[in-house]
């Protein structure tokens, strides 16, 4: 099929897989990262790990809007799920993140208001359909997602639908890339950048990290052959001593990004400090709602949220920064499994924890 | 909402009508410790009753499907084709069907008509008659518009022993046709997805292809049609209950375009997609081609084809990927949930 299997095909696979050998062997023991969640479900569901040569190893990153959501998000989340007239709308990975101590799947079976929708006009529509009820979405997403936040919320306003707001927990992937660039404990030789939020961005906010830190940049797709394509781009700037931000997934992505998705971010959005589970808090980092919006803001709605409690025992931390595989974990698939997710990372389609119970337990 | 509830108590989740990983421990922690018995513990989709000389399959299956019309068939046709498919998942010629209706209060005659019409239509075509019935109405609220609840008899015949407990090493996995429509169709309609709009459920009676696979190859190990929980959730079932090791090829398990092209967008695995016209059966390797040649014949196995093999080894099952990696096939977990970005 057109813009699939062409990009799992065997064959071209195959050569690709020998370059990759080719380069290698010219080279030590290299560290990549793949930034992204969906990198990550690729590289686990294609079985790429596996196709590597020894001395090249993938770590897995932050780049799963729902594991780096911290649990005072979804306490709020819940806070609010209880309250009389209020709705509660949000993407499906959302429902199994446990909180301190409920989730929203449990607060749904309990009977409080919380729907599953597949894009933020959805919402929109539920609050047009429930003029006397408060919705409130959740605003999960990195910059891929946050225009269609922004633009939902200047339809309702636009629109006057005064019964629309959002949480908003919105995130920006570059600040994530320099905390992590310059941790002691890692010593990452490329990244492998995130293709939907270079359609969105661009290449330019990886600048930084190949011209201030040496680090080579491949911007990649999602398909094992994007994938691959990817890995052979960094290895040869780290066969050939460069460091630039190169682009593996042009049938997407320009340099310049999307004008009209960065024009809504800037009309809707301020850059502010915001809290990641495993990374604490990054300067900048998060995107919080224009005061000129705040009736669509829901963070202005005062209710009592729990205090904030942390799992015990739950290395979410670690495994969002690279720094231990879900293998490493002592909870990993004895305490933590997707039917009973301790850390957020079990949950998310894109979480690493989820990729590796899924695909990557002892095969052999 | 009150303070008053403990919210604590554990309580049923959508998550447990999924067909994974919950759906299971339900069953195997809290419905089956009460009820006990040899012929239940199988967890086959019909039970075998012995009664002198005959043996009677005996099965029952539940439909609570939403939409209720959906785009290839209805609630009634999957209530009856559903049933007769757990009766030819062992090997049974159906024999008769019982119907019982939940109804909720406020449903449109005329929606009831057109389902009762739809299941008259799929009981005619399969030559499976509805025999007996019921008919209970529940205040609005209390119901979702309508359930319906079928049970199924048929005749299991001579030299048949179909289990899920029998899949040995050296087994062939066939698969009937493609995979993943019936659960495409219905997230589309649940969605408006329109781009899968030429996605149609599959649904189907298939106790007539059993039948010619029974005339090509009597000793089938094992069949079972992959509903809730896709083709993931039946491989899962048959490696742990005979206690083997199942492997398949991706690049060769037929789905359509369509179908594939759905579940990239929303995120989900097409494996985990449930499929109502579609058979695996793990057959002794002697006899894969010449049981794989009869369903050809079949309309409904056109598509048939050998995905993979049983071998020596834990209970798990491995894809071969498309570009040449290995990946375990896992259960899926809670409802089919669309990703995030």
């Amino acid at each position: 099929m057109r813009f699939l299997d062409e990009f799992r095909a065997p064959d071209a696979a195959q050569g690709m897989i020998e370059r990759i050998h080719r380069l290698a062997a010219r080279c030590g023991d290299v560290t990549f990262m793949e930034v992204c969640g969906t990198h990550t479900m690729s590289v686990y569901r294609h079985g790429i790990r596996r196709l590597l040569p020894p001395n090249v190893r993938m770590l897995s990153g932050p780049g799963c809007p729902v594991c780096v959501t911290p649990n005072t998000f979804l306490d709020r989340a819940v806070a609010l799920a209880r309250l009389r007239h209020f709705i509660v709308a949000t993407f499906g990975d959302m429902m199994r993140v446990p909180g301190s101590s409920s989730s929203l799947r449990e607060e749904k079976a309990w009977g409080c208001d919380v729907r599953v929708v597949y894009s933020t006009l959805e919402a929109l529509a539920i609050a047009r359909e429930n003029p006397t009820r408060q919705v409130v979405f959740l605003g999960v997403g990195f910059e891929t997602t946050a225009p269609t936040i922004g633009a939902a919320i200047l339809e309702a306003r636009a629109t006057h639908v005064r019964n629309f707001s959002v949480l908003s927990a919105a995130k920006l992937i570059p600040p994530a890339m320099a905390a992590l660039v310059a941790h002691p404990a890692l010593r990452i030789h490329g990244f492998l950048c995130p293709g939907h939020v270079s359609v969105v961005m661009g290449t330019e906010p990886y600048e930084f990290l190949a011209r201030d830190h040496g680090v080579p940049c491949v911007v990649a797709g999602f398909e094992a052959l994007d994938i691959l394509q990817g890995i052979v781009m960094l290895l040869q700037q780290v066969v050939e001593r460069r460091a630039e931000v190169e682009i593996a997934y042009r049938r997407v992505v320009s340099p310049r990004g999307n004008p009209a998705a960065r024009r809504i971010l800037g009309d809707v959005f301020e850059a502010s400090d915001s809290t990641w589970r495993g990374l604490g808090v990054l300067p900048r980092s998060g995107l919080c709602i224009k005061p000129e919006l705040r009736d669509h803001d829901a963070g202005r709605f005062e209710v009592d949220v729990e205090p904030t409690r942390e799992q015990a025992g739950c290395d979410c931390g670690d495994v969002l920064r690279g720094i231990k595989t879900p293998f490493d974990c002592k909870l990993f698939g004895k305490v933590c499994t997707p039917d009973d997710p301790v850390g957020a990372c079990m949950v998310s389609s894109e979480g690493t924890c989820a990729a590796a119970w899924r695909y990557g337990r002892d095969l052999e | 909402m009150g303070g008053t509830l403990n919210r604590r108590a554990p309580a049923i989740l959508l998550d447990h009508g999924s067909g994974g990983r919950a759906s299971r421990r339900l069953v195997e922690e809290t419905i089956l410790p009460h009820l006990r018995n040899t012929l239940l513990d199988r967890l086959d989709d019909a039970a075998v009753l012995s009664l002198d000389a005959a043996r009677l399959a005996f099965t029952t299956d539940s439909y609570v499907v939403d939409p209720i019309f959906f785009p290839g068939g209805d609630i009634g046709m999957l209530a009856v084709h559903g049933t007769i498919n757990d009766l030819a998942m062992s090997g049974a010629r159906p024999v008769a069907l019982s119907a019982g209706f939940i109804l909720e209060e406020g449903l449109p005659l005329a929606d009831l008509d057109r389902i009762v019409a739809s299941m008259a239509r799929a009981a005619a075509n399969a030559g499976v008659p509805i025999v007996t019935g019921d008919t209970k109405v529940v205040a609005r609220g209390a119901a979702d518009k309508i359930f319906i609840n079928t049970a199924g008899i048929g005749l299991v015949p001579p030299g048949v022993d179909i289990s899920g407990h029998h899949g040995r090493p050296g087994d062939a996995v066939i698969l009937s046709g493609p995979i993943a429509e019936h659960g495409v169709a219905i997230l589309s309609k649940r969605a408006g997805l329109s781009f899968a709009s030429s996605c149609k459920s599959d649904t189907a009676p298939l106790a007539a292809l059993v039948a010619d696979m029974l005339d090509a190859c009597p000793a089938i190990h094992s069949l079972r049609d992959p509903t809730r929980g896709g083709l993931a959730a039946t491989l899962n079932e048959l490696a742990s209950q005979s206690r083997v090791r199942i492997e398949i090829d991706e690049a060769v398990i037929p789905i359509s375009d369509a179908a594939a092209s759905a579940c990239e967008m929303l995120g989900i695995d097409p494996l985990h997609l449930a499929n109502e016209g579609v058979l695996v059966a793990l057959v002794p390797c002697e006899h894969a081609a010449g049981v794989v040649n009869a369903m050809h014949a079949n309309p409904l196995g056109r598509h048939a084809r050998v995905i993979g093999k049983v071998l020596d080894g834990d209970p798990l099952v491995v894809m071969r990927t498309m570009v040449g990696g290995k990946r375990i096939v896992a259960l899926p977990s809670g409802q089919p949930l669309p990703r995030i970005c």
